[in-house]
């Protein structure tokens, strides 16, 4: 029942979308641009069942994930770097196998997006200027980076006339459609926002009035950036989105709940030092760092680079990129939590401070749970 | 009467770069402008915390060369506290950055430079039987160049283009006089583009076989790597081996035979045939292929004189900003570096714009401070870095592996060996620094497979004593050339950092004596078709594959507070 609402929902709005007027009216059917992509309907129904089960949508809604696809080539998109690495970027170009995604990348005709333009200078600001006006409430704002703000925000300008990076997002973000804070840094503020932020580095929530879907990691895999924007055709509101809003699809989930190291710690067993036994065995790396307990992220289900690897699988700790203020919070990423003895991380309480003195937080009560759980498990762990 | 233009923002690169040049009555720069107008702070922020944590932060620092400052801030840990770790490690670390070099080099060459060279609508005209032909000049097995291949890839663009909607390739400057290349090579290079988009994600999986992920990868630790079971596992270390193999093969039959027809195309076209720029470089060893041997050797050469290489006497190394944004000028080391920041900002003037027409700009003050990024120097001279630097010192040290490629390079082009003080040359010497990575990086796999045979470490166990002071830095290479991190660790935790990195290197300003960085001096000379599109600029810029954010960070001094910002900036990787 909940489902034919869904679903009838979800139809509804691509019939309101199909009539939004075509961005590329050269009256070509699907069919036919497929075709010249080196795509035959099968490979794309493939794949929209694939995109279907990542977003944990019933399999009877594959047809719609295949036509909200279709739908793309009527979304505009701009994508601004504010102050970051250009990581998020390098991810969205890793847009993997099917390489449909690829295809979808064309079609979501991507007006502005310094890595990859080809225009420069002047051409890149009219460009912008000009894509902003023209799609004026059409397009869809990513925005990749922390942005210095306020009285700091000559820490970043852009184009001829030195506006800054602030005004240059708030100006997009004004206009938009929708809006996605690609990254740990748009989402949180991310690595420069970090104690004591000297650039006053801001997420993009804290410089526009408008609702923002926050699409963290540090980067965040091609999956997350494209699966949201797909979400967003779908439902046409944000979708559901947990306390930060980060959209519960792929941030629902607690990595150490689908951990393939999980049995271990259930049954006490740990990697004590890298490159130990337990190293060798897969053991769990609690005890190494991995702040798996306190992450929501669908790290361990997707895996990265085509479900390559993934850092657990790599046997190193997750360092929680996902969360808010990680970078001051789940340091140091090498010992658990409520180990924790470095100053900075708690804005300069002193090298000596301790995690008692600091006080419980959630996330150190929560540490210190788990910490309970890892002495007491080995604990009982008859000797081998 | 001169002009002065404005190139802001710089695209197709990773940060925010804008330059500036002034230009004579026959569109001939006279002086040049390099600023980075972003600052984000990394090593202010490293102040303080755990040192095994240093290389996570400093990984951030780029996400493009996504490895190199994350095994750096590990490596200058380590080397403080005494660290050796075991040769599994640092023979994985030397794949892991071959992985990083067979991706962004072909990257940039594709995707971020290369429509300074192939103009993408050009190809539209092209025969592609003729274009398949044409392809068999370059190699004897060309890749991806089949007329088969080529009508699919001019149909896909000629798609792109019929939908009058061009997205990244809009208000660019095709058809510009500069652009050598016949339709038929424009189609060769535009296949090769599709391909290495292709390809990429193919050399990220490398590096994601041992790293966990990529970009970022996640595997290093101060004292080892964590990726023990993969090394373990035959089947994985077989992945790795047939991904390698796949971007050597891409190297060989598409990579290096573009740069050959560039080579033949170009030939001609004077503003890619000088702007070597500084004629200072230097680069370090890199590229561990056993116990003790690495494919590249470090060193110097003084005013392109080749017939002698210098060794690197880290203690010459000092970075200024007189015209960088922080208050204190004076050239220091590394280790005592400082920097407060001073933003003076820009001023009003009138420059030419994209449409010819004169408009309202903001330009820097040049005569005072004008970027985020400092002057670093070598003996107090500017050096340029990168493959350019890499590849001509180990020529003239007469490194085998080098002097193969580069005189075969030479003999397949017909360009005779100064061609390489060139921008063409800096970009050629990118595709050789890629091949020879590509024809002997297995070496560094056999010696690992070797290894393992009989030794299954792959960390080394250390203590930090609080009550010590410790002081050590990172030397090595990456993609853009050569990368120091430098630290000083002390109760235990971070007391000073600072990175000097290749895009700080080149792309800083001119020093107290006037002497530009290696961007600006690449740019003295060049002749400018139309001011309004300013293609040769971009293209001698791109050739140098500008990292910007690498370069934007600072540093706390020893002993200032937090607060006040005190900070030593340095880096563009």
């Amino acid at each position: 029942m909940e489902q034919e609402k869904l679903y009838q929902s979800l139809s509804d709005r691509l019939g309101k979308l199909s009539k939004f007027p075509r961005m590329k009216d050269d009256g070509k059917s699907i069919a036919s641009l497929l075709e010249e992509h080196g795509f035959s309907r099968r490979d794309f129904m493939k794949w929209a069942a694939s995109m279907t089960a990542l977003l944990a949508l019933p399999a009877s809604f594959t047809p719609l994930m295949a036509q909200a696809a279709e739908l793309t080539d009527r979304l505009p998109v701009i994508w601004l770097h504010m102050a970051e690495c250009t990581g998020c970027s390098e991810s969205l170009l890793r847009s993997d196998a099917p390489t449909i995604d690829s295809l979808i990348f064309d079609y979501i005709s991507l007006e502005y997006h310094e890595t990859l333009m080809a225009a420069a200078g002047w051409q890149a600001e009219e460009t912008l200027e000009s894509s902003i006006k023209k799609y004026k409430g059409r397009y869809v704002l990513m925005v990749e980076g922390g942005i210095p703000s306020g009285e700091s925000s000559f820490y970043l300008t852009v184009g001829p006339k030195g506006q800054t990076g602030e005004s240059h997002a708030k100006e997009a973000a004004d206009n938009a459609l929708a809006i996605f804070a690609i990254g740990t840094c748009s989402s949180f503020g991310g690595v420069q926002a970090a104690a004591p932020n000297p650039t006053n580095a801001q997420p993009l929530h804290k410089v526009t009035q408008k609702p923002v879907i926050n699409v963290p990691g540090c980067p965040p895999s091609e999956k997350n950036i494209v699966g949201n924007v797909l979400q967003y055709i779908l439902f046409g509101t944000l979708p559901a989105l947990d306390a930060y809003n980060r959209p519960k699809w792929a941030y629902g989930k607690r990595i150490h709940d689908q951990c393939e190291r999980r049995g271990h710690f259930d049954a006490g067993e740990f990697v004590q030092e890298f490159g130990d036994e337990g190293a060798k065995k897969g053991y769990c790396l609690y005890k190494v760092g991995c702040k798996g307990p306190y992450t929501f992220n669908n790290c361990s289900r997707e895996r990265f680079n085509q479900h390559t690897s993934w850092p657990v699988q790599a046997g190193h700790g997750c360092i929680g990129c996902s969360e808010p203020d990680f970078w001051d919070k789940m340091g140091p990423f090498e010992s658990p939590l409520a180990d924790r003895l470095y100053h900075s991380v708690f804005r300069g309480l002193g090298a000596d401070a301790t995690a008692d003195k600091i006080g419980a937080t959630i996330l150190t009560v929560t540490a210190l749970g788990i910490a309970a759980h890892a002495a007491i498990s080995v604990i009982k762990k008859p000797k081998e | 009467m001169s002009k002065r233009i404005v190139v802001d923002p710089i695209t197709r690169i990773e940060g925010h770069l804008r330059i500036e040049v002034v230009v004579d009555d026959n569109n001939v720069v006279k002086e040049a402008y390099s600023s980075s107008t972003l600052w984000r702070g990394i090593e202010t922020i490293l102040k303080g915390r755990d040192p095994r944590d240093a290389g996570f932060f400093t990984q951030r620092i780029c996400g493009v060369c996504t490895y190199s400052h994350y095994r750096a801030g590990i490596m200058a840990v380590e080397d403080a506290l005494g660290i050796n770790p075991p040769l599994n490690a640092k023979l994985v670390r030397s794949l892991m950055n071959m992985a990083l070099y067979l991706h962004d080099h072909p990257v940039h060459f594709y995707h971020l430079h290369g429509l300074d060279w192939v103009d993408v609508v050009s190809a539209l005209k092209a025969d592609p039987h003729k274009a398949a032909d044409e392809a068999f000049k370059y190699s004897s097995n060309p890749m991806a160049c089949g007329a088969d291949d080529l009508v699919e890839t001019q149909k896909k663009v000629a798609a792109f283009v019929k939908k009058g909607n061009l997205g990244p390739f809009a208000n660019a400057y095709w058809g510009h006089k500069t652009y050598r290349f016949t339709p038929e090579q424009n189609l060769i290079a535009l296949s090769h583009y599709l391909k290495a988009l292709e390809m990429q994600r193919i050399a990220a999986q490398m590096m994601a076989i041992f790293g966990g992920k990529q970009p970022h990868p996640q595997s290093l630790t101060v004292g080892g790597v964590t990726c023990i079971m993969d090394l373990q596992d035959p089947a994985r270390l077989g992945e790795f081996l047939t991904k390698f193999k796949e971007m050597a093969d891409f190297v060989n039959r598409a990579y290096y035979p573009d740069l050959v027809m560039a080579g033949k195309a170009y030939a001609g076209e004077a503003s890619v045939n000088a702007g070597l720029g500084t004629a200072n470089l230097m680069t370090s060893k890199e590229f561990l292929v056993n116990g003790s041997e690495y494919l590249f050797d470090s060193g110097i050469i003084l005013n392109g004189d080749i017939s002698k290489v210098f060794e690197i006497d880290e203690d010459k190394i000092t970075e200024e900003a007189t015209h960088s944004w922080y208050v204190d000028n004076e050239p220091l080391h590394p280790y005592d570096g400082k920097t407060n920041p001073k933003y003076t900002g820009f001023k009003d003037a009138q420059t030419q714009n994209g449409k010819g027409e004169m408009e309202d700009t903001k330009v820097l003050q040049v005569e005072g401070k004008y970027s985020w990024i400092k002057s670093p120097r070598y003996n107090g001279k500017p050096m340029q870095v990168g493959p350019l630097s890499n590849i001509v010192i180990n020529y003239a040290k007469g490194n085998k592996k080098v002097t193969k490629v580069v005189d075969q390079f030479l003999k397949d082009t017909g360009l005779p060996l100064k061609a390489v003080f060139s921008t063409l040359g800096r970009t050629a010497a990118r595709m050789i620094e890629a091949k020879i990575v590509a024809d002997n990086g297995l070496e560094a796999f056999n010696s690992l497979i070797s290894n393992l045979k009989v030794d299954d470490s792959t960390y080394t166990s250390y203590q930090i004593d609080k009550n010590k002071e410790y002081k050590g830095r990172f030397l090595g290479n990456a993609p853009r050339g050569i990368l120091s991190h430098w630290t000083r660790i002390k109760n235990g935790v971070i007391e000073n950092w600072q990175a000097v990195v290749p895009s700080t290197w080149n792309a800083g300003p001119k020093d107290s004596k006037g002497a530009r960085g290696p961007y600006e001096e690449s740019l003295v000379g060049l002749k400018i078709e139309d001011l309004s599109q300013p293609l040769e600029i971009i293209r001698v810029i791109h050739s140098f594959d500008p990292c910007i954010a690498c370069a934007v960070h600072m540093m706390d001094t020893k002993g200032n507070e937090l607060s006040q910002y005190k900070v030593d900036l340095s880096c563009f990787c």
